[in-house]
């Protein structure tokens, strides 16, 4: 075979599980289900096309992460930044075009659970702590981990499922908080121990919708520096409209525009194209 | 290191908690048996027969009550409809008591009389094995626990939630009421089953048979605080809290809400079936009044007035709203549904966490996170709340 791209390989049967000869880039053989980075690229995204009542909210988009890159999106009201995230965490189903997980996991057929068990972990705009739970607590129910009925009602913490929560705490700035309720942090570290949630799940990619909103300016500097010490070992999708965030983070910017990418590169070259000052400014 | 369970099961519940429950049951067990067997009537001490089951019907609605803090305190689900599995613990039970009855019946009949009655000339096929007291138990977790699952998972995996829930189950109890009224379902109709005479051969009204049902009540309402504390301190309860607060957002996160909600549905309806079973041979009889949707509200206002969330609480609620009742509905009957209509409007204004709420106000602690709902809001107390909260 190929490519797993060709969309014949489908109908050749060469994707059925007997024919399987693993990527044929590589010589390892991967298990199903198994995110293959052997091109690294993390996440592909090519022609996805989304409308919404005749609206195209996406045209013919065309994204590629790599593995362990820190990528911002930015993008006027309306530029499908939100609708792309839903697209690839199985929320919204693309009209036409391909969205991949890393060589080989097919985005457009896995449901919601399977592309969060996949490693593709979601933060939303507005945070959504349990406010009766303490910050540990949280964190333990995040943790990636057997999550069946049974398991829950006998299982007891690990010690190093311990360590890794309190590994996480720290590295959130909430370890003097373990205890106290959710619903008594303040809004900005509630931001936090959401994204803390979100790394106790073990995600590849982390898609982080606005997370400094609401943020004060000293918190929104060390959420900066807590996103590039992730990068490298997790990637990063940050979608934001804080241009002083996005400079923080320094790695590539995509502009979006109507549903389509308008320019790419480092947020100096972006800010400079005369097309993105005119989306930004002209209307 | 994991640590072992056994040691949870003791870290669940507090030091005083445990004192409490080893004090319980040395009165439970020995105390008020021996008050009943070894006093002699003129003792002011003795317990009478009626004081006696009074108690151990008051034990087993106190484990109803229990089960009900299970699902509505701590999984925020609220049932109209326990009473229905109550009642049919108390009919798979009833049926054992039925057949042990014997020749001794009004038509001398192998048959029990209102089969006779109806002109049966032999059991129907439900009946089988019943004379067998394994079977009959099996039957007290096996049927209940069986519709509880059935219903559930329809219910659950709908997503049907707060006051449409609560409605769907009192129409479901309501539903079976009318089923159990009639004589030809083969329970005996309007009257259900009554004039019990003995359980494995002996007399269910000597004095030595009251003690052991109403030890036996105490063992289980003890058995069912101590799986309940358990339960919710584990990381079973946390999840069901956070369903209770945030259901999807559990689903995010990889749980699967309708599997967590089944399990304790199921699990709080067999609880009640026990009771139920433990029930009927105290009081006597059984018939479809215990399916009344009044019966299964009244348990909601026992966990209300006890408190919700706190599964102890929810014993208090019982015995107080009981202990009340039998007084009132003695010195003054016809003020009873009165002061259970004042009861419940009182606790919804002042007491909001019930009495161990004001309780802990009291003593000026801070109510346990997971526990009450108390402070953050759902599930509210009072039925408009509960509207209102469904429509949130």
């Amino acid at each position: 075979m190929t490519t797993v791209l060709d969309p014949g390989a489908d109908r050749a049967g060469l994707n059925d599980p007997q024919n399987w000869q693993g990527p044929a880039s590589s010589g390892r053989v991967l298990k199903p289900g198994e995110l293959d980075l052997s091109h690294n690229v993390i996440l592909y995204l090519e022609d996805i096309c989304v409308s919404f009542d005749g609206f195209k909210a996406i045209n013919n988009l065309n994204l590629t992460i790599d593995a362990g890159e820190l990528r911002c999106i930015i993008g006027p009201n309306g530029a499908g930044k939100t609708t792309m995230m839903d697209v690839i965490t199985g929320k919204t189903r693309p009209d036409s075009g391909k969205a991949f997980f890393g060589q080989t996991l097919d985005l457009t057929r896995l449901t919601e659970p399977e592309i969060a068990h996949l490693g593709i972990g979601r933060k939303f705009q507005k945070p959504t702590v349990f406010e009766n739970h303490t910050v540990f607590e949280n964190l333990e129910l995040a943790m990636k981990t057997d999550k069946r009925v049974w398991r829950s009602m006998l299982a007891a913490l690990l010690d190093d499922e311990r360590d890794r929560i309190s590994d996480t705490l720290k590295l959130i700035r909430l370890a003097g908080e373990a205890d106290r309720r959710a619903g008594l942090l303040s809004h900005g570290q509630k931001q936090w121990l959401e994204i803390g949630m979100l790394l106790m799940q073990d995600p590849r990619l982390l898609l982080l919708d606005e997370p400094v909103a609401g943020m004060t300016d000293d918190e929104t500097e060390r959420t900066a520096e807590l996103f590039v010490s992730l990068a490298g070992k997790h990637s990063l999708m940050v979608v934001e409209h804080d241009m002083a965030f996005v400079e923080a983070l320094g790695g590539k910017v995509t502009v979006l525009h109507e549903g389509s990418v308008l320019a790419e590169g480092d947020l100096a070259t972006v800010q400079a194209d005369p097309r993105v000052i005119e989306v930004y400014l002209g209307r | 290191m994991r640590t072992p369970l056994t040691i949870r099961i003791i870290q669940s519940m507090p030091k005083a908690g445990w004192a409490g429950l080893a004090a319980f049951a040395l009165v439970a067990w020995v105390g008020i048996p021996l008050a009943h067997l070894a006093l002699p009537e003129s003792s002011p001490f003795h317990v009478s027969g009626y004081l006696l089951t009074l108690l151990g019907k008051i034990l087993c609605y106190a484990v109803v009550a229990v089960a009900m803090d299970l699902i509505w305190g701590y999984a925020g689900i609220l049932s109209l409809g326990h009473g229905l599995f109550f009642a049919l613990g108390g009919y798979a039970f009833g049926m054992y008591l039925m057949r042990q009855i014997g020749r001794e019946g009004s038509y001398q009949s192998d048959l029990p009389d209102f089969m006779v009655f109806l002109d049966w000339k032999e059991l129907p096929w439900f009946w089988w094995n019943s004379d067998s007291l394994l079977w009959s138990l099996f039957l007290v977790v096996l049927i209940p626990g069986l519709l509880a699952w059935i219903f559930g998972y329809f219910a659950f995996r709908s997503r049907i939630k707060g006051v449409y829930f609560s409605i769907i189950t009192q129409a479901l109890t309501f539903a079976a009421m009318l089923l159990f009224f009639r004589n030809e379902t083969g329970f005996g109709g309007n009257n259900g089953f009554t004039d019990f005479k003995r359980i494995l051969g002996y007399s269910i009204t000597s004095p030595e048979m009251r003690a052991t049902l109403f030890a036996l009540s105490a063992t289980l309402l003890m058995g069912v605080l101590v799986l309940g504390r358990y339960l919710v301190s584990s990381k079973f309860g946390r999840v069901l809290a956070a369903i209770r607060d945030s259901e999807s957002r559990v689903m995010f996160i990889g749980y699967q809400p309708l599997w967590y909600k089944l399990a304790i549905w199921t699990l709080s309806a067999v609880l009640c079936a026990l009771a139920g079973a433990l029930y009927v041979p105290q009081v006597g009889i059984i018939n479809p009044s215990e399916m009344s949707p009044a019966n299964s509200i009244e348990i909601a206002v026992w966990v209300a007035v006890g408190g919700r969330g706190t599964l102890i609480g929810a014993v208090l609620g019982a015995f107080i709203v009981n202990l009340a009742k039998s007084y009132f509905t003695v010195s003054f009957p016809e003020y009873w549904p009165f002061f259970l209509g004042f009861l419940f409007i009182a606790v919804t204004l002042f007491l909001p966490d019930g009495v161990v709420g004001l309780w802990r106000k009291l003593m000026g602690q801070r109510s346990a996170p997971l526990g009450p709902a108390a402070s953050a809001g759902p599930p509210p107390a009072d039925p408009v709340a509960i509207a209102k909260g469904a429509q949130s």
